[in-house]
């Protein structure tokens, strides 16, 4: 992938190639994680002081290319994007909210697909709740599990478990990996917190200014972050 | 009183009602989910009947449906007859009269739906018509609800184009406004009182169905800007 965004006074550069399963975008808040998120889902991002110059390629096939004007819709990118706000629907329940991008499936493959996906995350039991009804951490679970449904090639996470507590996260984060290395999912995570990137002991890119600073293991590249957080501990 | 007109208000009403919601609802959809700059022109396009003298706009109407233009002949030979002064005339003129009375509560409606909704249809391969039935038509009822009575009110009262378009032919064209006019006019107030009661009573019923509904959906929980979310 290839970025150079601009968007207001903030500059996006990147370009790089996440060949990992599961690379984590590091980086603090306002460096550009979401942004670069919402380029590869191929969401618009408001008001680009000039005009961006955007590239996404996925198993060799270009999924943006603004040099050829070529932006697939994000529906049809196999790319599934969970952001920080679980943004449910509020009008469906939780069975609805996960089975809302299944409407090419049958009705019974579809009600399967929706008890595997809210099993995964492990809420069974909300499946007939509305979504003013959950708490922030159940509507992430929703959230992630509406994003894992459709079976998505790459799997954008931002902050997703920022409303779950630390043991909650870090079991999500095991199934997670579990479910994303057999169905052979690639996923792209970004967090401004060390200790969910150290979790995820992943490939780690690290962004710092809309820039990227470094890329490659997470013991290399958050050695730092790692000896602070184990300094704390002491 | 005149049950006729009575009768011919209130269908002109729902027909110009029915029309613009099925052509306001794409082009309100469209013009909150498109991006593109020169929507603005369209938008404008779509609010200006609000600004127009209704007795400009009758004028062009009838000039544009009548014999001296191409489109008003080319109109009369498909139809047999000329728009201009039939209840179809009326209906054309009433539907582009009130347009931005349907559009412009359905374009505040879908642009009050959390933008954040709007993007996880999409990422969920939502097209813009699923987008439209699955999302911004659910969570902005009460903005379809508003349109419709305010289409159908707006054109109950509608004078200045129906006396331009369509003159006063009884059960053609007469509506409940130019019954009114011609009451005043042969000084019948008694006559007047009782029609313009009746236009008044119109009124005031819808909009009180409109502020019920929003009482209810606020008692619900359902009122305000809909965020994706949860109770924290």
């Amino acid at each position: 992938m290839a970025f150079d965004v601009c968007r207001g006074g903030f500059d996006l550069e990147v370009e790089c190639r996440f060949q990992a399963e599961w690379t984590v975008i590091f980086g603090p808040s306002g460096a550009g994680k979401s942004t670069l998120l919402r380029l590869l889902a191929g969401l618009e991002i408001d008001e680009p002081s000039r005009r961006p110059v955007v590239r996404v390629v996925l198993d060799g096939k270009p999924l943006t290319d603004s040099a050829r004007g070529l932006r697939l819709k994000p529906g049809h990118r196999k790319t599934s994007l969970v952001a920080q706000q679980p943004a449910l629907f509020p009008h469906l329940d939780v069975a609805a909210n996960v089975g809302f991008g299944l409407h090419k499936l049958g009705r019974d493959e579809r009600a399967a697909r929706v008890a595997e996906m809210l099993e995964l995350v492990d809420a069974t039991g909300l499946r007939r709740r509305r979504p003013a009804d959950l708490s922030g951490g159940e509507a992430q679970r929703i959230a992630l599990a509406r994003a894992l449904a459709p079976q998505p090639r790459l799997l954008l996470l931002d902050e997703p478990f920022s409303a779950l507590d630390g043991a909650a996260s870090d079991a999500l984060l095991l199934r997670l990996q579990g479910w994303a290395s057999q169905t052979r999912t690639q996923v792209v995570m970004a967090t401004h917190d060390a200790s969910d990137a150290l979790a995820a002991a992943a490939e780690v890119a690290l962004l710092h200014d809309g820039r990227l600073a470094a890329l490659g293991p997470a013991g290399q590249v958050l050695a730092a972050e790692r000896a602070r957080l184990l300094n704390r501990l002491r | 009183m005149d049950w006729q007109a009575l009768a011919l208000t209130l269908k002109l009403a729902t027909v110009t009602t029915a029309i613009l919601l099925v052509v306001a609802v794409p082009l309100a959809a469209w013009l909150v989910l498109g991006r593109a700059r020169w929507l603005a022109a369209v938008e404008a396009l779509a609010a200006l009947p609000l600004v127009m003298p209704p007795t400009v706009l009758g004028f062009f109407l009838l000039v544009m449906l009548g014999p001296r233009t191409a489109f008003g002949r080319g109109i009369a030979g498909l139809l047999g007859h000329p728009l201009a002064f039939s209840f179809a005339g009326l209906v054309v003129g009433s539907v582009i009269y009130s347009l931005p009375f349907a559009v412009q509560p359905l374009v505040a409606g879908f642009a009050a739906v959390d933008p954040a909704l709007v993007d996880a249809g999409r990422l969920l391969g939502a097209g813009p018509a699923r987008l439209v039935t699955s999302l911004l038509l659910p969570l902005a009822r009460r903005s379809l609800v508003a349109a419709a009575v305010l289409t159908f009110l707006h054109t109950v009262g509608e004078f200045g184009v129906v006396l331009m378009l369509g003159g006063d032919i009884p059960g053609a064209t007469r509506t409940l406004s130019i019954v009114l006019y011609n009451q005043v006019e042969n000084f019948d107030y008694a006559a007047a009182d009782r029609t313009a009661a009746i236009l008044l009573g119109l009124s005031a019923v819808a909009l009180a169905a409109i502020y019920l509904s929003r009482r209810k959906a606020d008692r619900l929980g359902l009122g305000g800007r809909q965020r994706g979310g949860s109770r924290d």
